[in-house]
């Protein structure tokens, strides 16, 4: 609109709106515009839309006047066959519509719309207004109420909830609440026409009457009102709504019809005021209607204002009910009350109560006063770290003069926290000194000074000429700055850093050194040297000691910052066992003698099950928040055998708690004997399987024996292999044997220093070793058939079930490692029935000894067996 | 009109023999009943498995897999799957129908003597003569075990587990009970290496065989003692022992060739079941009626009661 004056002037600042034209190409003659009969309307596709209507009365019902397409109908082929038959199609509306009717205008719409169910209760804006211009501009005004009068009772979903939790329509929503009936506000559908009267005190008082208030009486909370935030798009005045015909004409005119409703609670509340004293109303009022006649007072209809409720001035108070800057007339409150009211506006929360004293006004300082001469401006220092080359730092050092030798006057920045902790007096941590060479075990820290030196050696004989050349000039000079250099970095807490530890002298000179450093002796470098040194060895050392001192320093502080001290420390000695044990079995043996099972034969423990175990087994986890799994265990001090000892004592048995043991029993003689664990009919043979049983048998017999113990019970798994040349070492008298046990001593000695397991492990094994040439063999009378005498078992087994045999075999060398109570034999139900009945008992009986024998746990059974199944094998 | 109650039926025990089974597997290691005890299964030291229907004496499959003796067999509580274990140091989750091995768990480091289903079937919990029960997640692939209770000295013997509890019974001459829900282990010591352990149906009580031919009731709680049993002879073998279908007698059996029956509350020898010749190995006693399966040697022998009906001869 404004272009074509600004086009002239400046074709920049154009704005342009809309679409521009084509560029004319040039000789192209202007198109003519098609005239307005000629134009068509054609729809997406390009046709022309017609007027027919299917459904909807769309444009374009089916194909041109048809349905579905150019043919019309096209008849799908119906196909089934066995293998894929035909789906029934459900033919629904939607099949016979067309687009149109599915867009946003059909009748059967394909989008996501809020059913009336979940419609907010709160109008539509759009339609509401869409309304109102139709009801002002219809013929007859507020013909459009008849709608609402015909619409459906119909309550959304919300609002029936709402219902049956006890809700009312105009309450608010939330708990019940303690207070005083306030009179309900209008309701909010309720427009207000006309001008508000101005507010008058007369609410405040009116508050403040002393009402009756029934105690135990809730009130719904109040409604609230929302702010109305419709933005303003016509032209009336501001706030104006035209006449609501539905509250016009029916009997909502108790309400006074207020012009300017906001959603204040000062005018609303007014409103019931007036309310009050106008009762009710009937007919059309407002705004320019006049009084009726059943109306009793000429009331102040017409809103007589005057300029005196306008501000006339600016205040720089507001005005305090929230309406700064509306224009609505209104009456400021100058009552004393409403003082604090001004102050704060927002909403006061449950239990809080504006105070009536002003907190006291915060105190000003007022800035200081500036010397005359001051200028506000600021030089910087060149900051020196430690981390620089301390070649710049004695550079700049030189050039500033003002790095003295001080070193406490250094710069606050450039101070470690060690070193602030000194100027400000606090006591040294107490914790592990934080170099991590001193966490290195003492063959590292070896190695490390080996490797050093050496390298060091090398560098001497490497460097050797120049230094000798220079080394005096540099050494006098070059030390004073060094040593002031290095004093700042040496802290206490080196001592702990022994560069030099393996040659003691020069690590004392080294100490004396930093000593000296710290106590900033100009000398000190140079007197503790040694003086029986050369020259270009004092140098050389001192270079040396120099370098240590600051290797040590930015070792410390860059890798101390990079490690932290484990919390926990890994021993590789320590094993975990576990916590409690079950305890001594001595006790437990004659409660089972007694018959006294219960207490005293019951061990008790805590026990975690494995999460997932728990889940499994449907259970809720005893023991959620620990990450325990089994038995909870602790660490003992070394993996040894003597840990998996059940010992009341500790495993170091002495001397003297044998032979005390030894007058114990002797005290004791009818003290019943280790009963027999595996075979309690045979009494005279002694059971050594329980290992507990085993030592303390081993703690009884004090008489030294060359027989070797048997290994722990523990662990499972043994070696098979039989040592033949071991077998010597079996002693020949085994009833002595049987009697005595070798003393605890013998048994650490043997234990604590095998490494293999297998001299521990060779009685048994030589006791197999016996036995393995005859199992090897598949000798049938050695076999565990019922009748192993007879020699021809064997060949039906071979001959009747080949392939029963090798497992049987296999089994026999697999003997060894067995455990426990026997499998009974394998009676090979192939085996000729007849041959079974005969040697039954007898070769049931070898057969049990061969187990006995062959298991381990009970190694005198087994040997006792050993020599009965000679026998049986001889005989 | 009111009947008197009839009179509770005077406990049955089984004595008359139904069925003679040839199993033609080796040695018959085990023999156990299904969950509903129609059918069994028999563990043959020729590898196989066997599923039979003890009822009418038909065999039904053989589940081969194992690389040695079977030794322990369970099956699910919906019959659909098989456990087994074996002196190969396997576990194998057998597939019912199809006779396929589901998953073998290895892990043992000896001989896997005894194997349990829990209540649900998600987990199979086995003992070694490697003093370890390990519990075998079905449910996962994850090969090793969810938790190993290594708690046992010795070699554990045998297995039995409830709803929440889980107990064995090891060489070592104790009767642990691993108590998931109160997060506890009760050992009780019994002396003499414990061949077999079961629950009593009220799962009150516990009853441990043990090689000093004793069977013991404990009351499972505080651990006294509540009946011994002798009469039978087991020193040597791992033989099982048994609680009758509803608990009023003990069962075990024994290396003279027969299955000893003692009242429960008195103590007495009921009955003596001449079996066989060898070794009693293993028995299992119907969950609901009165009826027992015996393995000696290569057969097993089907019992029930004298008064029961044959319904069809075959």
């Amino acid at each position: 609109m404004a272009a074509p004056e600004a086009s002239d002037s400046e074709e920049e600042e154009l704005g342009v709106y809309g679409t521009a034209l084509e560029p004319l190409l040039e000789g192209e003659r202007i198109k003519k515009p098609v005239p307005l009969h000629e134009q068509t309307v054609k729809d997406e596709k390009g046709r022309y839309k017609r007027f027919h209507g299917a459904f909807s009365g769309g444009f374009s019902a089916g194909y041109f006047n048809t349905v579905g397409s150019k043919e019309g109908w096209a008849p799908s082929t119906f196909v089934s066959s066995r293998q894929k038959r035909a789906d029934k199609t459900v033919l629904r509306p939607e099949d016979f519509m067309d687009e149109e009717d599915l867009g946003e205008y059909g009748i059967a719409p394909k989008e996501i719309i809020t059913t009336d169910d979940f419609a907010s209760r709160t109008k539509d804006k759009r339609k509401e207004k869409a309304r109102q211009i139709a009801g002002a501009a219809a013929s007859i005004p507020g013909a459009t109420a008849l709608d609402d009068l015909i619409a459906p009772a119909k309550t959304t979903i919300g609002v029936e909830l709402l219902r049956k939790m006890g809700w009312k329509e105009g309450q608010g929503i939330g708990p019940r609440v303690k207070r005083k009936p306030r009179k309900q506000k209008p309701d909010p559908e309720v427009k207000v026409y006309g001008c508000a009267l101005p507010p008058d005190g007369s609410e405040g008082s009116e508050d403040e009457e002393d009402e009756y208030q029934p105690e135990n009486v809730t009130f719904a909370p109040k409604d609230v009102m929302p702010v109305d935030l419709t933005p303003k798009e016509n032209v009336h005045g501001l706030g104006y709504k035209g006449l609501d015909p539905t509250k016009a004409l029916f009997g909502a005119s108790e309400e006074h019809f207020g012009l300017f409703t906001d959603g204040s609670e000062q005018t609303s509340n007014l409103l019931g005021d007036l309310r009050h004293y106008k009762g009710r109303k009937l007919g059309i009022s407002g705004q320019a209607f006049g009084v009726g006649a059943l109306e009793e007072e000429d009331e102040d209809i017409y809103a007589t204002e005057t300029l005196s409720k306008y501000d006339t001035v600016l205040k720089d108070e507001e005005p305090g009910d929230g309406l700064y800057g509306w224009t609505a007339p209104k009456q400021y409150k100058n009552k004393k009350g409403m003082e604090k009211e001004v102050r704060y506006i927002g909403k006061i929360l449950d239990g809080f109560s504006l105070s009536s004293k002003s907190s006291a006004p915060k105190k000003t300082y007022l800035p200081p006063d500036l010397p005359r001469d001051y200028r506000p401006v600021h030089y910087f220092r060149p900051v020196i770290t430690r981390n620089q080359n301390p070649l710049l730092l004695q550079a700049l050092a030189e050039s500033s003069g003002k790095l003295d030798s001080d070193s406490t006057q250094q710069s606050r920045h450039t101070l470690n926290a060690s070193q602030r902790r000194e100027l400000l007096g606090e006591t040294a941590l107490k914790g592990p000194s934080p170099s991590v060479l001193a966490y290195l075990s003492e063959k590292d820290q070896e190695r490390i000074k080996d490797v050093k030196q050496a390298a060091e050696q090398q560098l001497k004989t490497q460097t050797l000429p120049q230094q000798s050349l220079n080394s005096s000039s540099s050494s006098s000079d070059g030390a004073h700055h060094k040593w002031q250099i290095v004093s700042g970095i040496a802290t206490p807490g080196s001592s702990d850093f022994k560069p030099f530890a393996k040659n003691p002298e020069k690590q004392k000179r080294y100490e004396d050194y930093v000593e000296s450093l710290k106590q900033e002796r100009k000398d000190a470098p140079e007197s503790c040297l040694d003086p029986g040194m050369t020259e270009w060895e004092r140098g050389r050392e001192r270079e040396e000691f120099f370098h240590a001192a600051m290797l040590y320093k930015s070792s410390n502080s860059v890798l101390s910052s990079r490690f932290i001290r484990a919390k926990h420390e890994d021993d590789t000695d320590k094993v975990e066992v576990p916590r409690d044990q079950e305890n001594d079995i001595d006790d437990k043996e004659s409660a089972v003698k007694m018959k006294m099972f219960g207490k005293l034969t019951r061990d008790k423990f805590e026990w975690h099950p494995d999460k997932l175990l728990c889940k499994r087994f449907n259970v809720p986890d005893p023991y959620s928040d620990s990450s325990i799994v089994g038995l909870p265990k602790v660490k003992r001090e070394k993996y040894s055998v003597f840990n998996f000892l059940t010992l009341p004592e500790s495993a170091t048995t002495t001397v003297t708690q044998t032979t005390d043991e030894k007058m114990h029993l002797n005290n004791n003689p009818n003290k019943p004997k280790k009963p027999s664990r595996w075979d309690v009919s045979d009494k005279e043979k002694k059971k050594k399987d329980s290992i507990s049983e085993f030592i303390s048998l081993a703690r009884s017999k004090v008489d030294i024996q060359q027989q070797p113990p048997e290994p722990v019970a523990d662990d499972g798994r043994r070696t098979n292999e039989p040592l033949h040349n071991k077998a010597d070492k079996e002693s020949a008298d085994q009833k002595e044997e049987e009697e005595s046990r070798p003393s605890m001593d013998l048994f650490k000695a043997i234990f604590a220093s095998s490494s293999d397991e297998k001299s521990s492990s060779s009685e048994e094994e030589s006791d197999e070793e016996v036995h393995q040439p005859t199992s090897t063999v598949p000798n049938p009378e050695n076999t565990k058939h019922p009748n192993p005498t007879d020699d021809v078992q064997k060949c039906l087994a071979v001959t009747n079930e080949p392939d029963l045999l090798p497992p049987l075999l296999k089994e026999e060398l697999d003997k060894g490692e067995e455990f426990g109570p026997k499998l009974p034999p394998v009676s090979s139900s192939n085996a000729n029935p007849k041959h079974e009945p005969v040697p039954l008992a007898s070769s049931l009986e070898v057969c049990q000894k061969e187990k006995h024998k062959k298991n381990k746990e009970k190694h005198k059974t087994k040997r006792e067996h050993k020599h009965k199944k000679e026998k049986v094998i001889i005989t | 009109m009111a009947f008197p109650e009839p009179k509770p039926k005077k406990p049955e025990l089984p004595k008359k023999l139904l069925q003679d089974l040839e199993c033609k597997q080796g040695a018959v290691r085990a023999v156990r009943f299904n969950v509903d005890g129609n059918y069994c299964l028999t563990c043959g030291s020729d590898k196989s498995l066997k599923l039979w229907n003890p009822h009418k004496g038909t065999l039904l499959k053989t589940y081969s897999g194992h690389g040695y003796e079977v030794l322990d067999a369970a099956g699910s509580f919906d019959n659909s799957q098989l456990c087994s274990c074996g002196a190969d140091k396997t576990v194998v989750l057998w597939d019912v129908a199809t006779g396929q091995v589901i998953r073998k768990f290895r892990g043992h480091a000896g001989k896997v003597n005894c194997v349990q289903f829990n209540e649900e079937a998600t987990v199979i919990l086995s003992g070694s003569i490697d003093s370890s029960i390990r519990c075998w997640d079905c449910r996962s692939r994850r090969p090793d075990p969810i938790q190993i209770l290594d708690e046992a000295k010795d070699g554990v013997s045998s297995l039995k587990v409830s709803d929440h509890e889980v107990l064995s019974g090891s060489v070592d001459g104790r009767v642990r009970r691993y108590d998931l829900r109160a997060g506890e282990l009760y050992s009780d010591y019994i002396g003499s290496p414990v061949t077999s352990v079961c629950f009593s149906k009220d799962g009150q009580c516990v009853l441990a065989a043990s090689l000093d031919s004793t069977l013991r009731l404990l009351d499972k709680d505080t651990g006294e003692l509540l009946g011994e049993y002798t009469g039978h002879r087991n020193t040597a073998y791992k033989l099982d022992c048994c609680l009758s279908e509803d608990d009023t007698h003990v069962g075990s059996c024994s290396e003279d060739g027969k299955v000893h029956f003692w009242d429960l509350v008195e103590g007495s020898l009921t009955l003596s079941l001449p079996v066989g010749r060898g070794v009693v190995q293993s028995l299992s006693f119907h969950p609901s009626e009165p009826c027992l399966l015996t393995a000696t040697e290569g057969r097993v022998q089907f019992w029930r009661e004298a008064s029961h009906a044959e319904p069809v001869a075959s």
